[in-house]
């Protein structure tokens, strides 16, 4: 009888396998859109508008036409003449591929130039003379709404005012009941700055347009390479076949390569106008300014508690500053995403949300940064508020959230607002946490510190979040359902390509998807191609958000190696001489039940599917699985993390940082714990330094990385990782999203460490980043620091 | 040896002056016709079709672009390629002989020291400067030598293993 395979042995679930992508990256081998050349291939470049809000008197283009070297340069007028001056958004609203009438946010598209090389582009775009009526800007929502406030969208039949939405969600009456019966009302009002997903690689495109096929390839950076095809063929009124998307080996993307951005749409005309293959890489500037962005909310709301620490209900508003096109990059039919996910995780009888959207002066495009639309926000809130409701309660932070918990056997439960988790262990996450970081000790410890002058705190943030969408019944993007794909195909000897409709952009899909093709049929993990990407031969899928990929292709993955194993039983029941009933799986293997072994591996049985199938059966073993998710995933985390505050300075140093994540069964732990330490750094760098905020004129402040802060490997804390599994109870193989939990849930422990160090100081609330400026302030001063923080110009 | 406007640009102007630039690259002696205003990066990417050299920020803040400069890290996204002339250029091509990996590179995979693998080329020469100098560094000094490189993906952790197993192995060998 031929041995068990050992599952880790040939990279199965489980296994930490090295990465199969990292062999061409670590030769600088991969192929990103910068690397791609093609033959007689152009260069754009975009001009941006200097300022935040200005009609157009004028564009004059004829200097840049002189200019040798230069092909064409593409004004709004021009894009207008063809009807593409304008683009849907995702959100249903338009957005300005080339401005025709108004500027609206510093750095939106203006002109573009094309040339035979990028510095002369870049110089044909100095010599354009745009003549700018200047108007005011509105920086903020509050000035959005604000009586007298310039009408932003005058572009839009029936848009009288800047406000894009009022939305709302939830049991109001019940929710008034429970605030009726409260000892004890905790309010907080918080801001949630802009900030920028800032992939280290910006966005860019090369269409190819070849006239005597009338095919049209676009090399694209984008995490959805079938969303834009779809979206090419029924905006531009291309046939779809004739479209051909590339997503090439993406430098990141965390949300900001969702979006169709401008520069795609021209690159794509002036593919078609020149009959040449035209690029367009964009700088970090232009990146920072005019791309997807992430957050920008004002969030406030309040709690209803009993005595004794039971919450009995919550309410909150929140007001979302969307920029001057609302075009955020979301699939629900939800307004302000999935801001409703707040308090998941606690058992909360009633809750109700009212939502309102602005636009302002600002880059539009509120993407889901390391996020699922807007839990980030919702959960920042959340932790935030039910820290400051334990502390108006006298209470333990770590108790009144295990006591408010949604228990474990309380599932499926359905959430304050309305979604139905289905697993989870809260409590004993948060016991593993509290354990590792030594709690009870800490407290003393910070007892101790306080008598001698020191400032430690302690912060916990727990919450389980809606990962994976869809199902197709609540989320689409422009009519297509959320559902996602696979396709499997097992060649003669046993080796196999596996094709999904995701797009992995670090997440290492190439190394974890052979990974379930090993679970599930016992082919070696290295004896499997993975392939995403490129429109011809991948099936249409939704891309890769929002931590989607396991929950929904992944799980495609193990449905399409189901059915070809189903499949290949047929076979070895003919190659055994049984029927069917009559024999067992095991890892690899098919065997005779009453004889153990008499037994067919899995390549024996692809062979035979090409060369001994029985009578009648179709030749082959491959297949494909398109797969709907019943519900989403909820993963579960517990961030805790201890902080010490220099009184002199304000500046704050993490004294440990500790990580309880269950998201459900682990396909590659090693894989899994990159992404939790990833996401940490980024929820780090939040509280502490990355923001993108605007002056009273509408200038960015933040539109490179002089300006814009990302944390390096210096400021960087060390994390301690810890695991729960609670597997999923619908996915095949119990998985949950992973990538950006610690994105979503950590920003609060770190705030709640330093609020909760300074506590004692009358203060209740510094909103993000914790600059030491606004830490000291709020400890001298003993106020809250409250919203963006301020610009200092040269005037001051 | 590359002209590298004789290919991109057939319709540059008589008036742009070319300056002729020999440098070592890789260990092997180049030369390039280039216009002086041409920056470094770009001659190594389009110019010499090193492709693993990546350019992140433009503004010298990322260190996506870090090549050894006489085996110095230096961002070449910042530094025209006419002031290589006469100098010694490393980059991330030039780290793995053609059988063999740099233990730096072994680091990077073993310790899952990347993911999107756009910072990795950067990240790996800045470290390969640093046991140069400093074959046992702490993890503190690790951290301090690549203060210079964003990395969007990892949160850093894994990268300093990556160095320090390389560190390791190479004072083994």
């Amino acid at each position: 009888m031929p041995e068990a395979l050992d599952e880790i042995k040939i990279g199965g679930m489980g296994a930490s396998r090295k990465r199969v992508e990292d062999n061409r990256f670590i030769r600088g081998k991969g192929n990103y859109i910068d690397d791609i050349v093609l033959p007689g291939m152009l260069h754009m470049e975009i001009l941006r508008s200097p300022v935040a809000h200005a009609r157009i008197r004028s564009i004059d283009t004829s200097k840049a036409w002189n200019m040798p070297g230069v092909r064409l340069v593409l004004t709004g007028e021009m894009m207008a003449a063809r009807n593409l001056a304008w683009m849907p958004t995702l959100s249903y609203d338009t957005q300005a591929v080339l401005a025709t009438d108004k500027v609206r946010f510093q750095g939106q598209e203006v002109a573009c130039v094309i040339a035979d090389d990028p510095y002369i582009a870049k110089d044909a775009c100095e010599m354009i003379v745009v003549d700018y009526e200047p108007l005011p800007a509105i920086v903020n929502p509050q000035q959005a709404l604000a009586d007298g406030a310039p009408l932003i969208r005058d572009d839009k039949e029936n848009q009288h005012d800047n406000v894009v939405y009022h939305w709302e969600v939830g049991d109001k009456e019940g929710t008034d009941r429970a605030f009726a019966q409260a000892d004890v009302v905790s309010k907080l009002e918080l801001h949630y700055p802009r900030s920028h997903p800032s992939p280290l690689e910006c966005c860019g495109s090369i269409a190819d347009f070849n006239r005597s096929t009338s095919k049209l390839t676009v090399y694209m950076t984008t995490q959805a390479p079938h969303i834009i095809r779809a979206a090419v063929a029924l905006v531009a009124e291309l046939p779809e076949h004739m479209i051909r998307v590339i997503s090439p080996d993406l430098g990141g993307g965390f949300g900001n390569k969702v979006p169709v951005y401008p520069g795609y749409v021209m690159s794509i005309l002036a593919s078609i106008l020149l009959e040449s293959p035209v690029k367009w890489i964009e700088d970090r500037t232009g990146n920072l300014i005019s791309t997807g962005f992430a957050r920008d909310v004002y969030l406030q709301g309040e709690m209803a508690l009993r005595k004794d620490g039971k919450i009995l209900g919550v309410r909150m508003h929140t007001d979302a500053d969307h920029g001057a096109f609302f075009s955020d990059a979301q699939p629900s039919k939800f307004k302000i995403g999935l801001m409703h996910s707040a308090f998941a995780c606690y058992d909360i009888p009633a809750a109700h949300l009212t939502a309102r959207g602005m636009y302002t002066n600002k880059a539009p495009g509120g993407v889901a940064y390391r996020c699922s639309f807007r839990v980030t926000e919702a959960m920042y809130f959340q932790e935030r508020m039910v820290q400051e409701a334990a502390n108006d309660l006298g209470m333990d932070q770590a108790q009144f959230r295990r006591m408010n918990f949604v228990r474990d056997d309380d599932f499926p439960h359905r959430t304050p607002f309305g979604f139905l988790t289905d697993s989870g262990q809260y409590g004993k996450c948060l016991d593993v946490g509290l354990a590792a970081v030594g709690y009870d000790d800490f407290l003393k410890q910070k007892e101790e510190a306080r008598k001698n002058g020191r400032l430690l705190g302690i912060g916990i943030s727990t919450m389980t979040e809606p990962l994976g969408a869809g199902n197709s019944r609540e989320y689409d993007i422009l009519g297509i359902k959320m559902f996602d794909s696979a396709e499997l195909r097992v060649h003669m000897t046993g080796k196999a390509i596996l094709r999904t409709g995701a797009k992995t952009q670090g997440q290492g899909h190439e190394t974890t998807w052979a990974q379930i093709v090993a679970h599930e049929l016992g082919i070696p993990a290295e004896d499997i191609t993975v392939e995403e990407g490129d429109t011809d031969t991948a099936p249409f899928g939704m891309g890769t958000y929002a931590s989607r990929s396991t929950p929904v292709a992944g799980a495609a993955v193990a449905m399409v190696s189901r059915k070809i194993r189903a499949k290949a039983r047929k076979l070895a029941a003919h190659l055994l001489e049984v029927s069917e009933e009559d024999i067992d799986w095991e890892l690899g293997r098919f065997y005779v039940r009453s004889a153990r072994d008499r037994g067919v591996t899995i390549q024996e049985c692809a062979m035979a599917a090409y060369s001994n199938m029985p009578d009648g059966m179709e030749p082959g073993l491959e297949n494909n699985a398109y797969y709907d998710p019943p519900n989403l995933t909820w993963p579960f985390a517990c961030y805790i993390a201890t902080v010490e505050v220099d009184p002199q300075t304000g500046v704050w140093d993490v004294l440990n940082m500790v990580a309880v994540d269950d998201c459900g069964v682990r396909i590659n732990p090693m894989i899994v714990e990159g992404q939790i330490m990833g996401g940490l750094t980024e929820a780090y760098a939040m509280a502490n330094m990355q923001f993108i905020t605007f002056d009273s004129e509408g200038n960015c402040i933040g539109s490179n990385f002089m300006d814009y802060l990302l944390p390096t490997a210096w400021e960087t804390p060390g994390f301690e990782l810890h695991e729960v599994v609670t597997p999923c109870p619908h996915h095949p193989i119990g998985a949950k999203g992973i990538g950006e939990c610690a994105t979503v849930g950590g920003p609060a422990a770190f705030v709640n460490a330093v609020m909760n160090a300074i506590g004692d100081k009358g203060v209740r609330n510094i909103d993000m980043p914790l600059l030491p400026d606004r830490v000291y302030e709020a400890i001298t001063q003993k106020h809250d620091v409250s919203g963006a923080p301020p610009i200092r110009t040269d005037d001051e | 040896m590359t002209s590298y406007f004789e290919e991109i640009s057939p319709a540059a102007p008589d008036t742009v002056p070319l300056r002729r630039v020999t440098l070592t690259l890789n260990g092997q002696q180049r030369v390039a016709e280039i216009e002086p205003r041409l920056l470094l990066a770009h001659l190594l990417r389009s110019g010499f079709k090193l492709t693993g050299t990546h350019t992140g920020c433009d503004t010298t803040n990322c260190g996506a672009c870090t090549v050894l400069f006489d085996g110095q890290p230096v961002k070449s996204c910042t530094m025209l390629a006419v002031q290589a002339d006469g100098h010694d250029v490393l980059t991330v091509e030039g780290l793995a002989t053609s059988s063999e990996l740099h233990p730096i590179q072994e680091g990077f995979k073993d310790a899952h020291g990347l993911q999107c693998g756009f910072c990795t080329p950067g990240m790996m020469l800045t470290a390969k400067a640093l046991l140069e100098q400093n074959p046992n560094p702490t993890e503190d000094e690790v951290r301090w030598a690549l203060s210079g490189n964003l990395c969007r993906c990892t949160g850093y952790q894994n990268i300093v293993k990556a160095v320090l197993w390389a560190a390791d192995k190479m004072t083994k060998e």
